[in-house]
């Protein structure tokens, strides 16, 4: 049973990271979006901003998260369908036209090539002349899930932990006020795992982290503060509650206990949660509106720093205008009209909550025990050990759903005729050629001598141990593209192959 | 002549979608059911797709899309299997494919669309069918 001292705002943090949470200030509501085009996204950003909002979130389509250029063959198809497609400074000049860096927040979904973006936005508050001192924001930076869920990985996890641990130093000294890692459960749930793992895989992906920068000789206090994660909330409430709490039990111990951090800013768990895409249904959709709402609610009452509540139909498509914001507004009625929010942790104590957080403690103990035992998170997701938990969880999933041994509403039980609809979203079919068009014209008027120093010197940094984001901010500057970039890491470094045994 | 080894799928990712868990669910469910099943993996391309088709001598193959890349992808396949001339392969489709977009998949010769909640006995049902 839980410690019976156990309050909230104070370590282990399992109530709570605040002693008085939502009374005094409510989670940050923050709706992830994407856009075609970097013109697209600043006019989006710039409405964004007239209407109050400061924090800005940045969706990247799958080639500029795989480091490939839109003039790449193997973007073909994909060019701004999931986010915005940013290949050089250009793009990113574009996107934050008009929009003052010190005085927006702005986070970046990005992994593999999160240190080229970082040096973009770097760049281009130095065309502003904004110091990066002023700078808020995030980068994902979280690749080890990539290999386990989701799969926007370039290179083998080794050199990838390395150019993970190249933005948290340098950003430490550079870019003080900047989140260097948000540590992902998300997609590892979404591909099937359960609540227990969510915590395990989360917090080895995090310890990982950890450990890499502590090798690299920077102190647990100067770094861990910026770490902050990423949760699913899915549909079993209690236990996603319980889950929450668990989590931040379990951090804070970790980081007073294994890596002897004194600040117990490097303890708290600080999150962003979403909830559960995959528990959205395809078939009566409205049904999807209830269930985004029990999953928020249980994400507020275990305790979130910032929530994205889905749309009926983001399953499936991109949302609408009115299913994203009657998304936005189910969270407003949790924060300003269920009462929920007057008390920090207002399940504590119930003994079925109690009990479910420290079994999902213990589940969560065990299963980082194994971990430990395969000789770290490194060697259990090079080994395909996580993956196949995962993927073993998802089948067993669907083995249930079909024997009917677990009920979806309107899926397996419940069904009405009423049949699928799901409306597809073009992207403008001009935008590719557009794309090459602009691509074409930039790598003639840039200075060609230039860029191949820049390339020479990347390479010899990437050799070397260096940090490598001075580097980038160098190559960015000079119109080198991101492709262009990758092209040489992925020479140094190599690219990773997972198998793909099932 | 086929009918006496069982039935060989190919399940496969085309483009730079990462999410896998729709093929891997249903790959796995294929294999359980006693069917012999090749899964590729993500970030193939539609060459690479036949050519694993044809090296592996499959009786159908199964393309998954979630993140919108399908029509582009999936329409490249249908034109290097023609280009290299294989026949008598069943390809079907599942993931995210909005309606419109599964008329156009039929007309190219796909099979069947799955879509999301479709059941691992749905799949085998239309392949132990369509296989005779």
């Amino acid at each position: 049973m839980t410690e019976p001292q156990e309050k909230p705002g104070r370590f282990p943090f399992t109530r709570g990271i605040y002693p008085t949470m939502y009374r005094e200030r409510l989670w940050t509501m923050r709706q992830y979006a994407g856009f075609g085009t970097a013109a697209e996204t600043n006019r989006r950003y710039q409405y964004l901003l007239a209407h109050g909002q400061t924090g800005l979130s940045m969706a990247f389509d799958l080639p500029t998260q795989i480091g490939y250029d839109s003039d790449d063959p193997l973007a073909r198809g994909e060019v701004g369908r999931v986010g915005v497609a940013i290949s050089s400074l250009a793009d990113m000049e574009r996107v934050f036209k008009g929009i003052p860096l010190d005085q927006v927040s702005t986070s970046m979904t990005i992994n593999a090539t999160a240190p080229i973006l970082l040096a973009l936005y770097l760049v281009v508050a130095n065309q502003q002349g904004v110091p990066w001192s002023k700078l808020n924001g995030t980068v994902q930076n979280d690749i080890l899930k990539e290999y386990s869920a989701r799969g926007t990985y370039i290179f083998p996890p080794t050199p990838s932990l390395r150019l993970v641990a190249d933005i948290v130093e340098f950003c430490a000294k550079e870019v003080p006020g900047w989140n260097t890692i948000s540590v992902g459960g998300y997609h590892m749930r979404e591909a099937g795992c359960t609540a227990a793992q969510e915590i395990a895989f989360t917090l080895a992906d995090g310890i990982a982290y950890v450990q890499t920068c502590i090798e690299r000789g920077l102190a647990v206090d100067s770094f861990a503060p910026r770490i902050a994660f990423f949760f699913n909330c899915h549909s079993n409430f209690f236990e996603e509650v319980a889950k929450f709490r668990a989590a931040r039990r379990l951090w804070a111990h970790i980081l007073r206990e294994k890596f002897g951090a004194k600040n117990e800013r490097s303890m708290v768990l600080r999150f962003h949660t979403q909830t559960a895409g995959s528990t959205l249904t395809a078939q009566q959709p409205d049904n999807n509106i209830v269930r985004t709402t029990l999953e928020a609610l249980a994400a507020v009452l275990g305790g979130t720093q910032s929530l994205h509540t889905n749309g009926k139909d983001e399953g499936s498509v991109i949302p609408t205008e009115e299913s994203a914001l009657l998304a936005l507004r189910t969270q407003q009625i949790i924060a300003h009209e269920s009462g929920v929010t007057t008390e920090p942790d207002p399940l504590g104590g119930s003994y079925h909550v109690e009990s479910l957080t420290d079994r999902l403690e213990q589940q969560a103990r065990d299963q980082l025990h194994k971990i430990d035992n395969l000789g770290g998170m490194l060697k259990a997701i090079e080994s395909g050990y996580v993956r196949r938990e995962i993927y073993r969880a998802a089948s067993k999933h669907q083995q249930a759903v079909e024997a009917g041994e677990k009920i979806i509403v309107g899926v397996n039980e419940y069904v009405s005729d009423q049949p699928l609809k799901a409306k597809s979203q073009p992207v403008d079919p001009r935008l590719e050629p557009r794309r090459r068009r602009e691509l074409a014209a930039l790598r003639k008027k840039r200075n060609a001598g230039k860029v191949k120093q820049c390339l020479a010197t990347l390479e010899k940094a990437a050799n070397s141990s260096e940090n490598l984001m001075p580097v980038l901010v160098d190559c960015v500057k000079s119109h080198v593209t991101l492709g262009e970039i990758c092209r040489v890491l992925r020479t140094v470094f190599g690219e990773h192959r997972p198998s793909h045994s099932v | 002549m086929k009918s006496k080894r069982p039935l060989k799928v190919l399940i496969a990712k085309a483009g730079l979608d990462g999410h896998e868990r729709g093929a891997l669910v249903v790959a796995m469910g294929l294999r359980e059911a006693g069917l012999e099943v090749v899964y590729t993996g993500i970030r193939n391309t539609p060459e690479q797709i036949v050519a694993s088709a044809i090296q592996e001598n499959v009786d159908a193959i199964g393309l998954s899309s979630l993140s919108g890349g399908h029509m582009a992808q999936f329409q490249r396949v249908i034109e290097v299997l023609i280009q290299e001339k294989v026949k008598g392969v069943l390809v079907f489709a599942g993931g995210i494919i909005p309606d419109e977009d599964v008329k156009r998949l039929r007309k190219l010769g796909i099979k069947a669309v799955f879509g999301p909640g479709s059941s691992i006995a749905s799949i085998l049902a239309f392949l132990r069918k369509n296989l005779k």
